[in-house]
């Protein structure tokens, strides 16, 4: 058996890439949970955490201080192994779109580039819509494995939630891929440094992504698993401790997805706006990228306020009122808004012809 | 021994072990979950042989929404072994000779596939190359040589759908 022929610097420097962007995006999310609590208190006119630390600032740590050491409960009737591989797998599938998300341009290191995208795969789109698809199981099943009422009504809420607005959220996403013509996010992205943000050319269309990322993620007006009048707590109702913890943070790990997703589509990923991103790495070099990090963060920031926004503004939706908006109201605008791209996209190809 | 032939390997056995503990487990939400690991498994075979696009789609049709809707309905009967109903004998035998006729003709058509003269087919699969499978070269394909095919398949899901909202409306 011969030496295994891999590029080890190729592999330590995805793998420290890796490394950085999964504890960054943990790190924003333990944060994005203080943001919410704050952004909560400010739109209710009162003061918000402000015990540990600073302005509170300190409140995150010790609640997840709290969620370790809690009593663990495994309910007596509860599918052992399925009960654990619940919150797991909702963990997993919110952190497995990271990989794919251009955080920034390339970084000159010891005379080798480094692309801030883990993996620059051509069906980058693709691969976003399946792992998207598959961030329903962690809540199936932990619902399921609970072996209660109320939290398999819950699943079975979130799962036809889900599969009902995946639909709307593809058929908004292929007008996007008919504009750019390509799969690549890293390609989308360098297409928008180039000319506009596709918000110009895809205003309803980013709406109804919107909406539809809102349904993904459970946030409210659509959160509807955990509606805690109706179904108690929702599906993680049996748990406890810091398996509860991943259940909670899997959401805030999605919307910090979800909003990098939509800059990058819609937005214009990492590039900086006003500004000629190619003149500004001939003259400032590595700090262009960093810059342009900073940039997609601050994207990221203000959707995920928006996000809070909505959830203290917007109360919640009735079952029947969510299915109607998505199959009778969503889809059709989004085929609607399919054909319309379709037949410009066309024109232009003929050269403004019929 | 390359990485190329680990990764399959691995794989292979993933996919093979998977399908087993579809058909052994009891209880039929863990045989959806073990379903699930097999079309993981494939989709490392398809990406193995440069297939993405394919891949990607296998993962989000089947793992990502049949699967979906089949646990959907399992939880939703609440299904386990009290309430699942006893089959007939003969009604598992004609199931072996099925599987048996069906394993019969893929392995000789793998025989066959490794004794012909030509040059392509004498591998019998092509790992990490070709580029058919990419998405722009397939939807070339499918839109200049096999555009009927691909319509009239597309009919067929239509009258499927049509035919869902009948029954639908039925109640």
């Amino acid at each position: 058996m011969t030496v295994l022929t891999i590029d080890w610097i190729l592999l330590i420097e995805k793998l420290a890439l890796i490394i950085i962007i999964i504890f960054a995006s943990l790190g924003i999310a333990l944060y994005t949970t203080f943001a919410e609590r704050k952004v909560a208190a400010i739109l209710q006119d009162r003061p918000g955490p402000n015990r540990a630390g600073p302005f509170g600032i300190l409140q995150p740590l010790a609640d997840g201080v709290k969620m370790f050491t809690k009593e663990e409960i495994i309910p007596t009737h509860a599918n052992k192994w399925l009960f654990i591989l619940g919150p797991g797998l909702a963990m997993v599938a919110s952190l497995m779109t990271c990989a794919v998300i251009p955080w920034g341009g390339t970084i000159e290191l010891f005379e080798r580039k480094i692309n801030l995208q883990v993996a620059d795969v051509n069906i980058a789109i693709l691969y976003i819509f399946a792992v998207v698809s598959l961030g329903i199981y962690g809540i199936m099943i932990g619902g399921w494995a609970s072996n209660n009422k109320f939290s398999l009504m819950a699943v079975l809420r979130a799962a036809s939630q889900a599969i009902s607005y995946e639909l709307a959220m593809g058929l908004s996403l292929i007008a996007v891929l008919m504009i750019t013509g390509t799969l690549s996010l890293g390609e989308m992205v360098k297409q928008q440094q180039a000319g506009y943000w596709n918000i110009v050319y895809q205003p309803l269309g980013f709406l109804i992504f919107f909406i539809c990322a809102l349904a993904e993620c459970n946030r409210t007006p659509f959160d509807l698993p955990e509606a805690e009048s109706e179904l108690n707590f929702g599906y993680h109702q049996e748990y406890s401790s810091m398996k509860l913890g991943f259940y909670l943070f899997a959401e805030y790990i999605n919307m910090i997805m979800s909003s990098a997703v939509m800059a990058t589509l819609y937005f214009g990923g990492y590039d900086i706006p006003f500004v000629d991103d190619a003149k500004l790495f001939t003259s400032i070099g590595n700090w262009a990228a960093l810059i342009q990090v900073a940039v997609i963060l601050t994207k990221i920031v203000i959707f995920i306020f928006v996000f809070m926004w909505i959830r203290w503004t917007i109360p919640r939706f009735r079952y029947d009122q969510l299915m109607n908006l998505g199959w009778k109201k969503m889809i059709p605008l989004a085929l609607f808004n399919m054909l319309i791209t379709a037949f410009i996209v066309l024109l232009k190809h003929n050269g403004w012809k019929f | 021994m390359s990485l190329l032939h680990i990764f399959f390997w691995f794989l292979t056995a993933l996919a093979l072990f998977s399908a087993l503990m579809v058909i052994i487990s009891k209880n039929p939400v863990h045989s959806v979950l073990w379903l699930i690991v097999v079309f993981f498994a494939i989709s490392g075979h398809y990406i193995l042989m440069n297939a993405q696009f394919l891949a990607i789609v296998n993962l989000i049709v089947y793992a990502g929404a049949i699967m979906v809707l089949f646990l959907f309905v399992i939880m939703l009967l609440n299904l386990n072994k009290q309430t699942e109903p006893q089959k007939h004998i003969w009604l598992k035998f004609s199931g072996i000779i099925a599987g048996g006729c069906f394993l019969l003709s893929v392995s000789n058509v793998i025989y066959n596939a490794q004794n012909t003269t030509l040059e392509l087919s004498k591998k019998a699969v092509l790992m990490g190359e070709g580029n058919i499978g990419l998405i722009e070269n397939l939807g070339k394909k499918l839109f200049t040589d096999y555009v009927i095919p691909f319509e009239i398949s597309s009919v067929l899901f239509l009258s499927a759908m049509v035919g869902a909202v009948v029954i639908g409306k039925k109640n």
